[in-house]
């Protein structure tokens, strides 16, 4: 089956976001306030391992498995966007402790008040569509 | 053996893991980024006839949805089989902080007082959980990406866009944190 491999993928994600605890809403608490390591320890590492890998995949012109070069997209040189959206995005991951993968990492775990997190995420975006022409990108 | 595994893992553990997956998504051809799902979902429950941006064909995101249940199982398995048998081991500092706002440690992932029944289902904690998820939906597909999409896969491929997302993302909390919590709780 050719989806299987996205699920395991997806299932690897799961466990390791939840048992290091980078679902839990204390510990982005704790990542504002700056008084414990481990998210920082989480992104630093996947950042630097990450861009190694990304490294290596251009100067050594990886090809996926389908035998296609692996490409990367840049991103638009713009900055009003990111700042603008980011910090929106902030707001929310403060409040809800929950970026969108920890979201549906928590409602496996059992905390089904994520659906009404999910559910305004789902409006967000929905809104970000109706009204995006007249933001500033 | 077991009860190695369901001790917190190490923070080491979670980032090597995490630049795995995105090295395995783009092996697979694809790109590591939650929040498209989003998106995505709102294309599969019609948005697109209504509104330009959800108009596009699903189907090709349908390996990402697959991604987005995996973690759904993955959350569902720790829960069940190998969650920390202890508390969490959160910093007294932050405790203390959070004790002053009202917020009680309680020693699980997310504190009761606020994913419990009860305030999930009254009004204010029902409007808090709705906002707050719409903050995060609105800002991840108005800066073009999450945690994942800009911190990880776009910082890993040294994208500026992505560093001034991340910074926004930092410059969101803090205020959240230290200027709306004060006012919410």
């Amino acid at each position: 089956m050719k989806g299987l491999k996205f699920i395991l993928t997806g299932i690897l994600f799961g466990v390791v976001m939840a048992k290091s605890e980078a679902v839990s809403w204390y510990r982005i608490q704790e990542m504002f306030r700056f008084q414990s390591f481990q998210m920082y320890g989480i992104i630093g590492t996947a950042v630097v391992l990450g861009s190694l890998s990304v490294f290596l995949i251009k100067k050594f012109s990886v090809r996926d498995f389908s035998g296609e070069p692996i490409k990367f997209q840049d991103k638009d040189r713009s900055w009003p966007r990111y700042l603008i959206g980011g910090s929106i995005f902030g707001l929310g991951w403060a409040l809800t402790g929950a970026c969108p993968g920890p979201m549906f990492v928590n409602l496996g775990y059992g905390y089904w008040p994520m659906l009404i997190v999910i559910l305004g995420a789902l409006g967000g975006t929905y809104f970000y569509g109706v009204v995006k022409r007249w933001l500033p990108h | 053996m077991l009860e190695f595994i369901r001790q917190p893992w190490p923070w080491y553990i979670s980032g090597f893991a995490i630049s795995l997956i995105m090295v395995m998504l783009l092996y697979f051809g694809k790109s590591f980024g939650f929040s498209s799902n989003l998106r995505t979902i709102c294309t599969m429950s019609g948005a697109g006839k209504k509104v330009k941006f959800f108009d596009f064909d699903w189907r090709k995101e349908i390996w990402n949805l697959l991604f987005l249940v995996g973690s759904v199982i993955g959350g569902f398995i720790v829960s069940q089989w190998l969650s920390n048998p202890g508390q969490l081991q959160l910093s007294e500092a932050t405790i203390s902080d959070l004790s002053n706002l009202g917020i009680q440690f309680d020693g699980g992932l997310n504190p009761s007082q606020l994913f419990g029944k009860d305030f999930a289902t009254s009004p204010k904690g029902f409007l808090i959980l709705l906002i707050g998820g719409a903050l995060v939906g609105f800002g991840s597909r108005y800066a073009g990406g999450c945690t994942s999409g800009h911190a990880i896969s776009g910082l890993s491929n040294l994208q500026v866009p992505s560093l001034i997302a991340v910074i926004g993302f930092f410059i969101g909390g803090l205020v959240m944190t230290y200027f709306f919590f004060p006012l919410i709780f």
